[in-house]
């Protein structure tokens, strides 16, 4: 057997397609499908020619929503398009509107979805996902047991981002069928939290706090640092829960996976579930007054150290050459 | 308002996890309340609170009758437990999951069924909007923020950069994030009243659940190889004396990041 067409649904921010829904199109393309769909819900026309640059050869868009939330509408109508044919596979980011289509979708035609896969490979008859277990130290590989389509959703930051130079595929209307009751939830509102900078997980440098800083007011040493060296600022979940930073800095399994260039750790012990987010950087400084961190077994330069003496004469040092 | 509050036992997260021979994660020891559970109880118990009645329903699907966890929620305040367990149900996934539980959520009176966004060991995330899709309900993930007025839910759904205002009629399903609220620690007084509150322990036949569709089976995936990953090499590690940030500063430079 071997994967002729392949679905992939693809969020949205801005109008534009995630970096999280272009690295699955172009691994569509890779494992050999001759028809990779993108799907999205909602205006497909400032995103048809990114996918399509990336490997989508048709596009398939519900059109303005309403108000209605991702999960209910395009699981609906994707479950209603398959009449015409199944495909193989459904690639799903694990984002939030991805998850929850996948989850909507997998009652509506009765079929299991694999989460959290950081790879998938085409093994003779089987579709084989891997997902990361254990902070990332063990791979497991699952095959699908069930009929096609199978669903499968996957971990930003799986595959690399890269332009395949296929042209824009036209948008093909589809429609949503009702979805009653199930489909009651609007949204009334958008709220965009301000950050200045470049993105977190788009940044090529990141530098991230944790509980090690002491107090709230510390973080700004990392901001400092972020904005000096032109990268985003982290954290992680104990500063987040702690009220510190808000949500949307967190780094790790239920954060933001984040592979740049240069990834700094002040403060922070390097839990399994920190490392899963963070352990794909390129390369790791940490700073941590204990020399048995785990943080300083994924470190190419780790600082045994205090953050409160070690960062403000880093700051110093690197005002001192602009 | 009569809320449902899904909540998982599992391992301690602070033992190191194993794998069982047959490659599922090992749940042989004592099981706990998930952390990230304990967010839609104390959601629950404010949401009850604040419409000045009602009860709080916990459920929980376990494979070894297992009530340690549920005994913490119900000594945080919640009122009972519907405990689904059956021997059947040892490597359930998530649909498997979603529709054991929403017949058992099924059984009891609710207005409002919430979850956590994802539990601490599996982790699918995809739980909450099954079990919504099984019964029917609509539905809001991700939820940092809840309110009730109206018979409408209205929730601060988190987004990629923010977060969207929603608004849902009730009955429906809701996940909360870690962090939504600050979960109460039980008193001594909760705990040992905790140990009268009524569980109603059913199996999977009583929920009229055909032992097909869940466990190993029911779930269609196999493990077909645990593999080592690459492991990443620590690198240089140095003791700060008082000149680490040059250290820093060298390496930057090495990089031509500076
Ligand atoms: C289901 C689940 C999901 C999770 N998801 C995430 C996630 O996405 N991201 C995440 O980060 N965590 C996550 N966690 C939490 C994770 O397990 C850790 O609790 C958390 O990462 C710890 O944060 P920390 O390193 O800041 O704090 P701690 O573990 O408390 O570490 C603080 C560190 O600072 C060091 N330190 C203290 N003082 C100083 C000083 N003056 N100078 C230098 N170093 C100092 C200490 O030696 C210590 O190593 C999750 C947990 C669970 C159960
Ligand atoms: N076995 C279970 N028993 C009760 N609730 C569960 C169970 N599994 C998952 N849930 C609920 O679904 C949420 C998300 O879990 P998951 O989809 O596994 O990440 C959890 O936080 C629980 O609220």
């Amino acid at each position: 057997m071997s994967v002729n067409t392949i679905w992939v649904y693809c969020d949205l921010v801005g109008g534009a397609a995630t970096s999280g829904s272009l690295e699955l199109v172009g691994e569509a393309k890779a494992l050999g499908a001759t028809e990779v769909v993108a799907w999205i819900g909602g205006d497909a026309s400032d995103a048809a020619a990114a996918l399509g640059n990336h490997g989508a050869t048709a596009l398939k868009a519900t059109g303005d929503l309403g108000g209605s939330l991702q999960g209910v509408a395009v699981g609906a109508a994707m479950a209603e398009a398959m009449a015409a044919g199944a495909p193989d596979l459904i690639m799903f980011p694990q984002s939030y509107d991805g998850r929850d289509v996948a989850a909507r979708l997998s009652v509506a035609i009765d079929r299991p979805v694999i989460t959290n896969n950081v790879g998938i490979e085409v093994n003779g008859d089987d579709i084989v996902c891997e997902t990361a277990i254990f902070g990332g130290t063990k791979i497991v590989k699952t095959a699908f047991r069930c009929e096609s389509p199978r669903l499968a959703l996957f971990r930003p930051k799986s595959f690399a981002v890269e332009p395949t130079g296929g042209p824009a595929p036209t948008v093909e209307t589809v429609s949503v069928p009702d979805t009653g009751t199930a489909g009651a939830a609007k949204v009334t509102g958008t709220h965009v939290e301000e950050s200045e900078g470049p993105k977190l997980d788009e940044a090529d440098i990141v530098v991230s706090g944790g509980r090690g800083l002491g107090e709230a007011d510390k973080y700004e040493m990392i901001e400092q640092l972020a904005k000096a060296l032109k990268g985003a600022p982290g954290a992680s979940r104990a500063i987040v829960d702690a009220g510190w930073v808000p949500y949307s800095y967190q780094v790790g399994q239920t954060g933001k996976v984040v592979k740049p260039t240069v990834y700094i750790a002040a403060g922070i012990s390097g839990a399994t579930q920190h490392l899963v987010g963070m352990k794909g950087s390129k390369n790791i400084i940490a700073i941590n007054k204990d020399e048995e961190a785990p943080i300083f077994g994924v470190a190419d330069l780790g600082i045994v150290g205090d953050v409160h003496k070690v960062l403000p004469a880093l700051l110093e040092a690197l005002a001192a050459r602009s | 308002m009569n809320v449902v509050v899904c909540v998982k036992q599992i391992p301690d997260p602070a033992n190191p996890g194993s794998l069982d021979p047959d490659n599922t994660l090992s749940r042989n020891e004592k099981l706990i309340l998930d952390e990230s559970d304990s967010y839609g109880v104390e959601m629950a118990l404010q949401l009850v609170d604040t419409a000045g009645g009602g009860e709080v329903t916990l459920v929980s699907m376990v494979p070894n009758k297992e009530v340690s966890g549920l005994r913490t929620a119900l000594a945080m305040g919640a009122n009972k437990a519907v405990l689904v367990s059956d021997d059947a149900l040892a490597g359930t996934d998530a649909l498997g999951t979603a529709k054991v539980l929403a017949a058992a959520i099924g059984r009891t009176e609710y207005d409002l069924v919430l979850a956590g966004t994802e539990s601490s060991d599996g982790y699918t995330g995809t739980v909450p909007e099954q079990i919504a899709a099984v019964m029917g309900l609509p539905s809001v993930g991700f939820a940092k923020h809840i309110e009730v007025a109206d018979g409408l839910v209205k929730v601060r759904r988190q987004n990629e950069e923010g977060y969207d205002e929603v608004e849902c009629p009730l009955p429906a399903v809701v996940s909360v994030t870690a962090g939504v609220v600050e979960p109460r620690y039980p008193s001594f007084k909760g705990i040992m009243a905790a140990k009268s509150k009524p569980v109603d322990e059913v199996g999977i036949a009583d929920l009229g659940i055909d032992a097909s569709a869940v466990g190993v089976a029911g779930s269609r995936q196999e493990t077909v190889a645990v593999e080592e990953a690459a492991a990443r090499e620590a690198g240089e590690k140095v003791v700060d004396e008082g000149d680490a940030h040059e250290r820093i500063v060298a390496f930057l430079d090495e990089l031509k990041v500076i």
